[in-house]
């Protein structure tokens, strides 16, 4: 930006608090073409004057120094001229003693910092390619044909992929199904059947089966994808990928004293109903209609030793199977034993209406072991906790709710495999490769099992999450994803019944169809959805230190074969977590830059040391820690005046360089405010602030070496909610500045 | 399918099912009208102090969702205003919204100073504590730390006669108390329902001391009462007096699973509690928490939660059904317990108890005027039909995670049937 305008406003305090007369001459050093103040700048005739500077080609860029960036927000967006915004209310004026000289340094510098980021921006045009709008669907169970119905009614056309010869998954083995309309107390029988026509015969989606996926190359909009079938490769180009490979069921083999495998009596869930879809129910050893089935719920869940989780779907499955038993045998006793009866919501009503079937007994209890009585059937040890006792019943069959295990690979747990049987192969030293030994043995479980293979420097396939689950780590944002683009629904993505897969392949294709879409408006998905800039690698100074492919969260770089990055646009989701890793810095966004931050950095005026006026640099997280801040500020919570606030797009965009600008300019202290990191991570960019405290230590100890004190870098969590805190902790970084001393590189 | 030709999608209801709704739609190129009745969107999940199992704010959330609602340039959000109207066409409806009083208008800025005018002071119905020891609002207030769209409102039924306090104080001519309501007639392709739930009312359930005993609260207001942001700044205390409690009883399926009330499962009380229970151990380490539980029903990864809150030193969790409560001599509670485990009754005692009361859907009483069918507990039905599509706890009872999966799925459908009808 060249011909830049200063706007102040007077209103909210802000101009009881500053004297605003006083940015004339800031206005004026920093070349900018105009400066106007204004009683209330968001007004619509404060609207309307700016409109008119915008329109009348005097500035090109125009900074509005009034509210917090995050107010007001459509009355200052000014289309076709830059706009950038100074927070004087929220980060002065609300929070510091008006007409204090400290206030009106603060004032100035953030006045300031917003010219610097304005004059530093660069226009984000760029030209739009047509791309491919198919959405690839891989897997054809229930959550993968509601995917490709969804896709294909917004008017995207589908390749669905299924590895099996037929459609319709689990689903398609029952002739009933769980009661999903009122009044929920009777089942229905199953749709599987009309959903696998309704796919076959839509015209927009394209059904191979028997087919898996060989490879993957690309980005959003254009992912070419190599198919195999029948020992043939076929080639396509798809726009965005819903991953819906399902879950199996865990095996009842590993589950020791349940008598599986010892009599064929006792069988799981999925052979009870692939029984009852045959039309009888039979004992298996002598193929006599039983008297009693007796139930075992958990069989292998909520089990340390097996499966920890809950899969949410088990009680449902044995209430279904109950109530089809008595429809065809009212007579046989059917006996659940359970933990917990897990029937949420409306499942609830088909409970009580199973519950009170003549015939169908619920006991809360653990079994112990299940064992064979020769002819006379089976013995089921248990402890019934509702009367306290341990018993043991008979029972002619047993099924073993066992509960399901996803469909998945973890693409990063391939990646590291594979890694390390190239190192064990490789190192030069003889405990560098046992050491990869001792990995590729550990990780070796995840050997041959890629599913998408992609070619994505950070694995063949989507991250897991919990127990091998590809789900969201997010509440809000369930259908986040690490790989933009490819979306995961259904069991694959997290533990449920056949009618939430069903919704959840109609959310994936969503997120699908929006992504592709987005794309073609050249813009970012979520969380900087509407964002149109992409980053700027500018390679010939990069020197392949390939921290950028690697620390990338959501793989957007590959690497080309002497590690330069490979950046695909589409994948990115503009956090400049790259920027951050950058050592050579040759990481840009038009609006974003380690250069743009670097002049707002240097722009600040430092006072000299006998004034005894501390600089502090508070880098603040603008998803967490910034509207933190601005609700700290709306309560008029007071903070330390010596403190200089730069909103960063993720902590783990900070660019080391920055640290060293900083205390190079004469800061006497540098903060970083971001979210919480861990397992419970609150980093809306998964681990840039986990980055940025792992690349902040190793700063810490190069302070050391320039006998700085470590103290003078601090990285903070700060919540959302945590306004309370931000006064304490702006407050007591101070004191700690101030006992430490300034730093002895100011003025140099 | 260009989105100039498009007839917007309605979306009823802010709260986090509808805005998720609204989004999701507008990012995939719909148009979109989003309605609330309330002065601001969020709903109730901006009155919850954390989510489970994760235990992040709701607001952290709200903020990248409202980021979003603010970039989108095809979302429309009209904020107090109602579907009063609505007329079946070929393939859409007509639709008449009426929007309360403007009072304040856009000229806001958020400033306060009306506030501080204001003479009002109302007891703030989130304070449970006596009304000499609570919290008062002014009758013109910000509705809370995120509210969106970004303005104060006007209780105006609790300004006093002829008072222009307001008014006069304001700068930017923001305030009229003259405003009039407005109509407003709309074509829309489809309808996303999504008007939520209301906590089964306390009051009901007088067995257990609800709306009869101050120290016998419900869920709901554990979560203000736990929150920054609510009424007691996050400290955890005994309605009666103010003081801490030293044991904290939850009560699970409080008017839950029960003809008498609500014959569903509500689906997220369990894990509230176990939530809320983490909360009195982190505010009061050495308080004791006891939940009384039928089933405790925490599906899929949530389980994490039970078994480590379960471990927790100080939280013990009993199979029990909870009969009656009754103020005890001491000032206590005291507890009617058929204990399962045991299969005997036991009087326990407890200072602050907390039923875990369910969710009442808003479209039980209020089924809007697009001929949806309801259940017999009040929850909607999709009418694909007339492309009318329902999402969250309007559905089924449901926690945030689901009703967001459940949300973009109806998105979905009502953008399929809006690109269709062009």
């Amino acid at each position: 930006m060249e011909k830049l305008g200063l706007f102040a406003c007077s209103g909210c305090e802000i101009g009881e608090a500053v004297d605003l007369s006083a940015f004339e001459e800031l206005a004026e050093e920093h070349g900018a073409a105009l400066n106007e103040t204004h009683p209330g700048l968001c007004s619509p005739e404060g609207v309307a004057r700016l409109r008119e500077v915008a329109d009348s080609g005097e500035v090109d860029g125009l900074l509005i120094a009034a509210c917090s960036s995050r107010e007001k927000t459509r009355e200052f967006r000014l289309e076709g001229c830059a706009v950038e915004r100074a927070s004087l209310r929220e980060m002065v004026a609300w929070t510091h003693e008006h007409g204090d000289e400290d206030t009106h340094m603060l004032a100035e510098d953030v006045v300031r910092m917003g010219l610097a980021r304005l004059s530093g921006r660069k226009p984000a045009e760029r030209e739009l390619e047509t791309l491919e709008r198919t959405v690839l669907v891989v897997g054809g169970g229930v959550a993968g044909m509601q995917a490709a119905i969804a896709a294909a009614d917004l008017g995207h056309p589908v390749q669905l992929v299924e590895k099996s010869g037929h459609l319709g998954g689990y689903a398609a083995e029952l002739a009933l199904r769980l009661p999903e309309v009122p009044p929920y107390d009777d089942l229905h029988a199953s749709d599987s059947e009309e959903t696998v026509r309704r796919v076959a015969e839509h015209p927009k989606i394209h059904v191979r089966t028997d087919c898996t996926i060989a490879s993957i190359n690309g980005q959003p909009g254009q992912f070419q994808v190599a198919v195999e079938a029948a020992g043939e490769t076929q080639e396509f180009t798809a726009g965005a990928i819903v991953q819906a490979t399902g879950a199996r069921p865990y095996d009842a083999q590993r589950i020791e004293g349940f008598g599986y495998g010892d009599s064929p009596d006792v069988i799981t869930t999925l052979e009870l109903d692939r029984m009852l879809a045959e039309g009888a129910l039979r004992r298996p050893s002598d193929g006599e209609v039983p008297q009693r089935v007796l139930f075992v719920q958990c069989a292998g869940s909520r089990d340390e030793a097996h499966l920890a989780y809950c899969s949410a779907e088990c009680c449902g499955a044995s209430l279904r199977q109950v109530a089809t038993i008595h429809r065809a045998h009212p007579e046989v006793e059917c006996m659940v034993v359970y933990k917990d009866l897990r029937a949420p919501g409306q499942l609830e009503h088909f409970y009580e209406a199973v519950q009170t079937q003549p015939g169908s007994l619920f006991t809360r209890g653990e079994v112990n072991a299940v064992r064979s009585n020769g002819s006379e059937g089976l013995e089921v040890d248990l402890f019934d906790s509702l009367i306290g006792e341990a018993l043991t019943l008979d029972a002619d069959v047993v099924v073993l709710a066992t509960g399901m295990v996803p469909n998945s690979a973890d693409g990063e747990a391939i990646r590291a495999f594979k890694d390390a049987q190239v190192r064990a192969e490789t190192s030069e030293s003889e405990s560098q490769r046992a050491t990869a030994a001792e990995t590729v043995e550990e990780l070796s479980a995840h050997e041959s099992t890629e599913i998408l293979n992609l070619n994505y420097r950070q694995g063949p396939d989507l991250p897991a999450l919990g127990y091998g689950f590809s789900d969201s780590h997010y509440i809000c944002f369930p259908y986040e994803t690490r790989r933009t683009g490819i979306y995961a629904a259904g069991t694959v993505r997290a533990p449920m019944d056949a009618a939430q897969a069903g919704e959840d392949g109609w959310g994936a294709a969503m997120k699908a169809v929006q992504c592709i879409r987005s794309a073609e408006r050249g813009e970012a998905v979520h969380p900087r959805a509407g964002d149109a800039s992409i980053a700027d690698f500018e390679l010939k100074r990069c020197t392949q230190c390939k921290r950028c492919t690697e620390e990338c969260p959501f793989g957007t770089l590959n690497e080309d074969e002497k590690g330069t990055p490979e950046y695909f646009s589409e994948r990115c989701r503009r956090c400049g977590i790259c920027m951050g890793a950058c050592p050579e810095r040759i990481v840009s966004f038009p609006e974003y830059s380690v250069d743009l931050v670097a002049t707002m950095i240097k722009t600040v005026e430092i006072p000299d040391e006998d004034e005894e006026k501390p600089r502090i640099l508070a880098f603040v997280c603008e998803n967490d820690a910034l509207p933190a801040l601005d609700e700290a500020a709306r309560r008029r919570l007071e903070w330390n005046a010596w403190v200089r606030v730069i909103p960063v797009r993720c902590l783990g965009s900070i660019n080391t360089v920055w640290v060293a600008d900083s205390l190079s300019t004469g800061f006497d202290g540098v903060m970083m405010l971001g979210c919480k990191h861990g397992d419970d991570y609150q980093c809306h960019y998964i681990k840039g602030s986990e980055l940025a405290e792992r690349r902040m230590t190793n700063v810490q100890e190069t302070l050391g070496r320039l006998a700085l004190e470590e103290e003078r870098l601090q990285v903070t969590e700060v919540a959302r909610d945590d306004f309370a805190r931000i006064p304490e902790i702006f407050d007591e970084f101070a004191e700690l500045i101030e006992d430490i001393g300034p730093n002895p590189y100011k003025g140099f | 399918m260009s989105s100039a030709s498009q007839r917007p999608i309605l979306v009823v209801g802010g709260g986090i099912s509808g805005l998720t709704a609204a989004l999701e739609a507008a990012e995939a190129g719909g148009e979109v009208l989003l309605v609330e009745r309330a002065p601001a969107i969020g709903g109730r999940v901006l009155r919850n102090h954390k989510y489970f199992p994760k235990l992040c704010p709701p607001a952290c959330g709200m903020e990248v969702n409202i980021g979003r609602l603010e970039r989108n340039p095809r979302i429309r959000l009209l904020a107090n205003t109602e579907v009063t109207a609505a007329s079946r066409g070929s393939d859409g409806w007509t639709v008449t919204l009426t929007s309360a009083p403007e009072y304040v208008n856009e000229r806001c800025t958020t400033c306060h100073d009306c506030s501080k005018a204001c003479p009002v002071r109302l007891p703030d119905p989130d304070d449970l504590r006596a009304e000499s020891n609570g919290n008062t609002l002014p009758a013109i207030r910000l509705a809370g730390a995120e509210a969106a769209p970004r303005r104060y409102f006007i209780e105006r039924s609790a300004c006093p006669p002829d008072c222009r306090a307001c008014v006069e104080v304001c700068k930017y001519d923001a305030i009229d108390l003259n405003a009039a309501p407005r109509e407003e007639t709309v074509e829309v392709a489809s309808v996303v329902f999504a008007t939520g739930w209301t906590p089964y009312p306390l009051g009901n359930l007088s067995e257990l001391g609800g709306g009869r005993l101050p120290n016998v609260i419900a869920n709901v207001n554990m979560e203000r009462m736990a929150s920054a942001t609510g009424p007691t700044g996050g400290q955890i205390l005994r309605p009666s007096d103010g003081e801490a409690p030293k044991r904290v009883a939850f009560v699970q399926c409080a008017g839950s699973r029960d003809v008498k009330h609500l014959a569903y499962c509500s689906a997220i009380c369990c894990l509230a509690s176990l939530k809320q229970a983490t909360y009195v151990r982190n505010a009061l380490p050495e308080a004791e928490v006891t939940i009384y539980y039928i089933d405790r029903r925490t599906p899929g990864r949530n389980e994490e939660m039970l078994t480590e809150v379960a471990a927790m030193e100080g939280i013990r969790l009993v199979k029990g059904k909870v009969g009656r409560i009754e103020e005890g001599p001491g000032g206590g509670l005291d507890l009617r317990v058929e204990e399962i485990e045991e299969g005997r009754l036991r009087q326990e005692e407890a200072d602050l108890v907390v039923l875990a009361t369910g969710m009442v859907p808003a479209s039980r009483d209020d089924r809007l005027p697009f001929g949806v069918q309801l259940d017999p507990d009040g929850f909607a039905l999709d009418q694909p039909d007339t492309g009318v599509f329902v999402a969250g706890v309007t559905r089924r009872p449901e926690d945030v995670a689901s009703s967001v999966r459940d949300a973009t799925g109806a998105a979905a459908k009502a953008l399929a049937a809006a690109e269709r009808s062009v």
